[in-house]
C-alpha cells in the first residue's frame, strides 16, 4: 500500500474508467451507454492531466519580462548562463526553470481528446435519436427483438 | 536503410503533406460549394482525390528512388513537432488508399444519385474526410496524431454507416460504442508510453523503449495498443460489430469503408509492432505469440464458417473480411520475414479484392434491387461484364493464380511453414477451400440454374448491364487484380523487402 | 452477459492497477514525461514563438497540425449530426410526418428573456477576449468558440429556435463552420506557397508588416485560433440546433 500511495492518481482513474466501461457494455439503455462512454473518455483525460503535475508548480504560462525595468534581475541571470549570442534582455526571458511550471504537453493532448469526446458524444446522441424514432424504445433488448422479428418476417415473405 | 532523405526544397518536398492536405481542404470546398451547386460536389471530390492520388504516386517514386522521406510539420524538428514519414512500409499503402477511394467515388456516382436525392454534398464531405483520416493514419509518424486521425476516420465512418438502410442506425450505434473503446484503449497505450518516455514521436519512442524492455508499463502499453487495433479491425472475438456495420451501410459507403478500414487498422498494428516496439521485443514472448496465432486461426475458421451460412452476398463478404483479418494478424505473428511480406502484400491485394467484390455486389444490387442469392440465376447472361469481374475477384479470394490472392496466400503459407505454425497453415488452406465452395456455389447458381419467373414457363434473358461508368471501374479493378499478381515479384523486390526490419528470421 | 461484462471490467481494471506501481510518483518533477519534450517547450516557447502561454504555443504551433484535425473533428461532428437528423419540410411531407410543434414551444418568461439579452453581449465580448488573449492567459480558440456558441444557445433557450434562426441562419452556421477550418488550413497552405513547410508560420514575416520570424509565428497562431473559434462556435450551436429539434428545423434550407 505504501508503494501505491504516491501513485494514487494511476488507480483513481482506473476506478472511473471501469465505471464507464461497465456502463458501456452492461447497461441495456442506450442513453446510459452514452453516459458510460462519456465517463470512460473523461477518465482518460484525468489520467493524462495527472501526469502533467509537478509538485509546487504553477500553470504553464511563463512570466514575461520584456520591459527594461527588470534589468537588474536580467544581468545576474545572463552572467550565470554566459550566453554570448543573445542580448542580455533576451537571455532573461529564456531563463525559465521548468520545475516551476507544469508540463504543457498533456494539457494540449487532452484539449484534443476533449474535442474528440464532444464530437463522439454528439454523433452518439444523434444516433440514439434516430434509433428511438425507428423503434420507439431505447432499451437494447427491445430493439434487438424487434430487429429479429423484422428479419423473420422477411424470411417468410 | 536507416539513413533518411530529408528533402531540401522545391514542390516535391511538400508531397507528403499534400497527400493529406488536399482531400482535407477539398472537403470544406465541397461543403461550401455543394450547398448551392449540389452536382458540382462529385466533380470537386474527384479532383481532390485525383490530386491526392498523384501526390501519393510521387511519394512512392521518391521513396523507391531515395529511401524514406521525412517531413516536418510547421518546420519543427521531431520529437518537438509532428513528423510525417513515408517509408517502404507505408508508401504502397498510401497509393492503395488513394487509388481505391478514387475508383470507388468514380464508380458510385449513380448509386449516390439514387440513394441521396438531396444533400449529396454531406456524403461527399464525409467521404473526403474519411479518406483524409485513413491517409493521415498511414503517413504519420506521431503516436498521438495517429489517435486524432483514427478518430476522424471513425467519426466519419459512423456517420456514413448510419446513413444506410434498415437497422443501420442501431448498427452504427454499436459501432460507436466498440470503436470508442478501441480508440481509448489505444490512447491508454500511448499515454503509458508517454509517461515512461516523455515523447510521442515513433522513432524517438523506439530509441527510448529500447532501455525499458523489462518495464511492466511498456508491456501493458503494448497490450492495450494491440487490443485497441484488434477491436478496430474486428479480430475474433472482437468482431461482433463488423458484419452488421458493413452490410447495413449503403453500397456507396461500404465500397470505401470495407476495403480500407480494416486494412489500415492492420497497418497501424504493423507500424507499432515493427517501428515502435521493434520485432525483437514483440516476438520475445513466445507464449503471447502462440496465443495471438491461435486467435488468428479461430478468426479464420469462424469467419469462413459464418460466411458459409449467409444468404446475401454483401453479408457473406463481411464475414470473409473477418477471416481475412485473421490471415493478416496470423501472418504478422508468425514472426518470419515471409509472413510479414505476406501481410504487407496482403494489405494491398486484399484491399483490391474486397473493393472488386463489393463493387460487383453493389452493381448487382443496383440493377436487381437486392443482393440475396435468389437474384443470382441467369446473372451471367444478364450482366456478363459484372459477373466476369465478380469471378476474377472470387478466384482471387480463393487464391487461384495468377490473381494476387494466390501470391499473398503463398507468402503467408511459407511464413507459416517457416514458423512451424501448422495450425495456421491448416486454417489458411481450410479457408481457401471454404471460399472455393462458397464461390463455386454462387457461380454455379448464376451460370447454370434456370430462371423461375412467376407464371411464365421459359423466360428469355436479355442482357441488362449496368452503365459504363459503373462497369468500367469494376473491370479495371478486376484487371488490376491480375496485374498486381503478375507484378508480385517487382512489388516485393522494389518495396516490401526493405520494409522488413532487420533481425526477423 | 452481465457476468461476462463484470469479468472484463475487473480483468482490465486489474491489469491497469497492476501496472500503476511502475509509474513515477504523482507530482514528480523528474519524471520522463516532465523532462523530455515537455521541458523543451517550457524553455524555448518564448524564444521560438514569443508566446508566454506554453499551452497555446504547443497547441497552435509545435503541434498545430493535431489542432487542425481537431477542428476538423468538430466540423465532422456537426456535418454528421446534420446529415443524420436533418429533415427538410419537403422530406418530412413525403415521409408523412406532421409539421413539428417543437418550434412553437412557448417562449420563456419576460425576466429570463430580458436577462439573457443583457448577458449575451457581455458573453460574446468575453469570448472575443478569450480568443484574442489566448497567447498570454488561459484561453484560445476552443474556449472562446465554446463561449460564443453558448451565447447563441442561451438566446435559443430564452426565446426559441426560430427567433435565433432568424438572427443566425442554418446556412450561415455551416458556412462559418467550414470557413473556420479553411482559414486554419488555408494559412497552412499559404505558408507552403511562401516556401515553408505546412503551417510553418515563420515564413509569414515576408507578408506581415513589421514582424520578424518569431513574431510571425505569434501572429500566425492568432490567425488559426480565430479559425478554430469560428468553427467551434458554429458547430456547437449547430449540434444543439439539430439535437434539440430532432432535425425538424424548417428555416434556412
Amino acid at each position: 500500500m505504501d508503494l501505491l500511495l504516491p501513485k494514487f492518481n494511476y488507480i483513481l482513474y482506473v476506478v472511473l474508467m471501469m465505471t464507464g466501461l461497465w456502463g458501456m457494455i452492461a447497461k441495456p439503455n442506450l442513453i446510459k451507454k452514452i453516459i458510460g462512454m462519456a465517463i470512460f473518455q473523461t477518465s482518460l483525460i484525468l489520467f493524462f492531466i495527472s501526469t502533467s503535475v509537478k509538485r509546487g508548480a504553477t500553470i504553464p504560462i511563463l512570466e514575461h519580462h520584456s520591459e527594461p525595468e527588470s534589468h537588474a534581475h536580467v544581468v545576474s541571470v545572463g552572467d550565470q548562463l554566459g550566453d554570448a549570442v543573445h542580448s542580455v534582455a533576451t537571455v532573461a526571458q529564456h531563463a525559465v526553470d521548468p520545475a516551476h511550471y507544469m508540463n504543457p504537453l498533456p494539457h494540449v493532448l487532452m484539449l484534443t481528446a476533449i474535442v474528440v469526446g464532444v464530437g463522439t458524444l454528439g454523433v452518439a446522441l444523434a444516433l440514439a435519436q434516430l434509433v428511438y424514432k425507428q423503434y420507439g424504445t431505447l432499451e437494447e433488448e427491445d430493439i434487438i427483438s424487434q430487429i429479429e422479428a423484422d428479419a423473420s418476417q422477411e424470411d417468410e415473405s | 536503410m536507416n539513413h533518411e532523405w530529408v528533402m531540401q526544397s522545391g514542390w516535391i518536398s511538400q508531397l507528403p503533406a499534400l497527400v493529406v492536405i488536399i482531400p482535407f481542404f477539398m472537403a470544406f470546398i465541397v461543403a461550401l460549394v455543394g450547398w448551392s451547386h449540389e452536382d458540382r460536389a462529385i466533380f470537386l471530390t474527384e479532383i481532390g482525390l485525383l490530386l491526392s492520388f498523384l501526390a501519393s504516386i510521387g511519394c512512392l517514386f521518391v521513396v523507391v528512388e531515395h529511401g524514406p522521406v521525412s517531413y516536418r510539420m510547421a518546420g519543427w524538428a521531431p520529437p518537438m513537432g509532428i513528423e510525417y514519414r513515408v517509408d517502404f512500409l507505408n508508401a504502397l499503402v498510401l497509393v492503395v488508399i488513394t487509388s481505391c477511394s478514387l475508383i470507388s467515388v468514380f464508380f458510385s456516382k449513380a448509386i449516390v444519385q439514387r440513394d441521396f436525392r438531396t444533400r449529396k454534398e454531406h456524403f461527399y464531405t464525409l467521404y473526403l474526410l474519411l479518406v483524409t483520416g485513413l491517409l493521415g493514419i498511414t503517413i504519420t509518424h506521431d503516436a498521438f496524431n495517429l489517435y486524432v486521425l483514427v478518430e476522424i476516420s471513425a467519426l466519419t465512418s459512423y456517420a456514413l454507416i448510419a446513413m444506410g438502410r434498415g437497422r443501420a442506425a442501431f448498427s452504427a450505434f454499436q459501432y460507436v460504442m466498440i470503436g470508442t473503446i478501441g480508440a481509448c484503449f489505444y490512447l491508454i497505450g500511448v499515454g503509458y508510453l508517454y509517461v515512461k518516455t516523455g515523447t510521442l514521436n515513433m522513432s524517438d519512442l523506439q530509441l527510448l523503449i529500447a532501455d525499458l524492455h523489462d518495464s511492466r508499463a511498456i508491456k501493458s502499453a503494448f497490450v492495450f495498443i494491440m487490443l485497441g487495433t484488434w477491436i478496430k479491425m474486428g479480430l475474433f472475438p472482437l468482431h461482433g460489430w463488423l458484419p452488421n456495420a458493413y452490410s447495413d451501410a449503403k453500397d456507396s459507403a461500404s465500397c470505401l469503408i470495407a476495403p480500407l478500414m480494416t486494412k489500415v487498422s492492420v497497418y497501424i498494428m504493423l507500424r507499432l509492432m515493427l517501428t515502435v516496439f521493434t520485432p525483437s521485443y514483440v516476438f520475445s514472448n513466445a507464449i503471447a505469440g502462440e496465443l495471438v496465432l491461435a486467435l488468428a486461426v479461430v478468426a479464420i475458421v469462424v469467419g469462413s464458417l459464418k460466411a458459409l451460412k449467409q444468404t446475401s452476398l454483401k453479408r457473406m463478404l463481411t464475414y470473409i473480411i473477418v477471416a481475412e483479418v485473421g490471415y493478416m494478424v496470423g501472418g504478422a505473428w508468425t514472426a518470419t520475414a515471409s509472413g510479414l511480406t505476406g501481410v504487407m502484400y496482403h494489405i494491398i491485394s486484399d484491399a483490391a479484392m474486397t473493393l472488386c467484390m463489393f463493387m460487383a455486389v453493389a452493381v448487382i444490387s443496383f440493377k436487381r434491387g437486392r443482393d440475396t442469392f435468389d437474384v443470382l440465376p441467369g446473372l451471367y447472361k444478364r450482366m456478363p461484364l459484372t459477373m466476369a469481374a465478380f469471378t476474377v475477384g472470387a478466384f482471387s479470394l480463393i487464391g487461384i493464380p495468377p490473381t494476387c490472392g494466390f501470391f499473398s496466400k503463398w507468402y503467408l503459407l511459407s511464413g507459416a511453414i517457416d514458423a512451424h505454425a501448422w495450425h495456421y497453415m491448416a486454417a489458411l488452406i481450410f479457408s481457401s477451400l471454404v471460399n472455393a465452395v462458397l464461390f463455386f456455389r454462387i457461380i454455379e447458381k448464376a451460370f447454370i440454374e434456370p430462371v423461375h419467373a412467376a407464371g411464365a414457363e421459359a423466360t428469355v434473358i436479355e442482357m441488362d448491364e449496368a452503365p459504363l461508368r459503373m462497369t468500367l471501374p469494376l473491370v479495371f479493378v478486376a484487371i488490376s487484380l491480375i496485374a498486381i499478381g503478375v507484378c508480385t515479384n517487382y512489388i516485393v523486390r522494389a518495396v516490401i523487402q526493405y520494409a522488413i526490419p532487420e533481425g526477423v528470421g | 452477459m452481465n457476468k461476462l461484462a463484470l469479468i472484463v471490467v475487473f480483468f482490465v481494471g486489474g491489469l491497469l492497477v497492476y501496472v500503476a506501481g511502475d509509474f513515477p510518483d504523482w507530482g514528480d518533477p523528474t519524471s520522463p514525461a516532465s523532462t523530455h519534450v515537455g521541458r523543451y517547450y517550457l524553455e524555448n516557447s518564448i524564444r521560438d514563438t514569443h508566446v508566454p502561454n506554453v499551452v497555446t504555443s504547443v497547441l497552435a504551433d509545435y503541434r498545430g497540425f493535431d489542432t487542425m484535425f481537431e477542428t476538423g473533428v468538430v466540423f465532422i461532428a456537426g456535418i454528421a449530426v446534420l446529415a443524420l437528423l436533418r429533415r427538410t419540410v419537403v422530406q418530412r411531407r413525403e415521409e408523412g410526418e406532421l409539421a413539428s410543434h417543437h418550434l412553437e414551444a412557448p417562449q420563456s418568461g419576460v425576466v429570463v428573456r430580458t436577462a439573457s439579452r443583457i448577458m449575451i453581449p457581455f458573453m460574446q465580448l468575453y469570448a472575443l477576449y478569450v480568443i484574442g488573449h489566448g497567447h498570454h492567459s488561459p484561453g484560445g480558440g476552443f474556449q472562446g468558440g465554446v463561449i460564443l456558441g453558448a451565447s447563441l444557445i442561451l438566446h435559443a433557450l430564452a426565446y426559441d429556435l426560430r427567433a435565433t434562426n432568424k438572427l443566425f441562419s442554418e446556412k450561415r452556421v455551416l458556412v462559418l463552420g467550414a470557413v473556420g477550418v479553411m482559414l486554419y488550413s488555408g494559412i497552412g497552405l499559404f505558408c507552403m506557397l511562401l516556401g515553408g513547410n505546412f503551417l510553418d508560420f515563420s515564413v509569414l514575416h515576408a507578408v506581415l508588416p513589421a514582424t520578424d520570424e518569431v513574431m510571425a509565428r505569434s501572429h500566425g497562431m492568432l490567425g488559426v485560433e480565430i479559425g478554430v473559434g469560428l468553427t467551434v462556435m458554429a458547430i456547437m450551436y449547430s449540434l444543439y440546433l439539430d439535437l434539440a429539434s430532432h432535425g425538424h428545423l424548417d428555416e434556412g434550407l
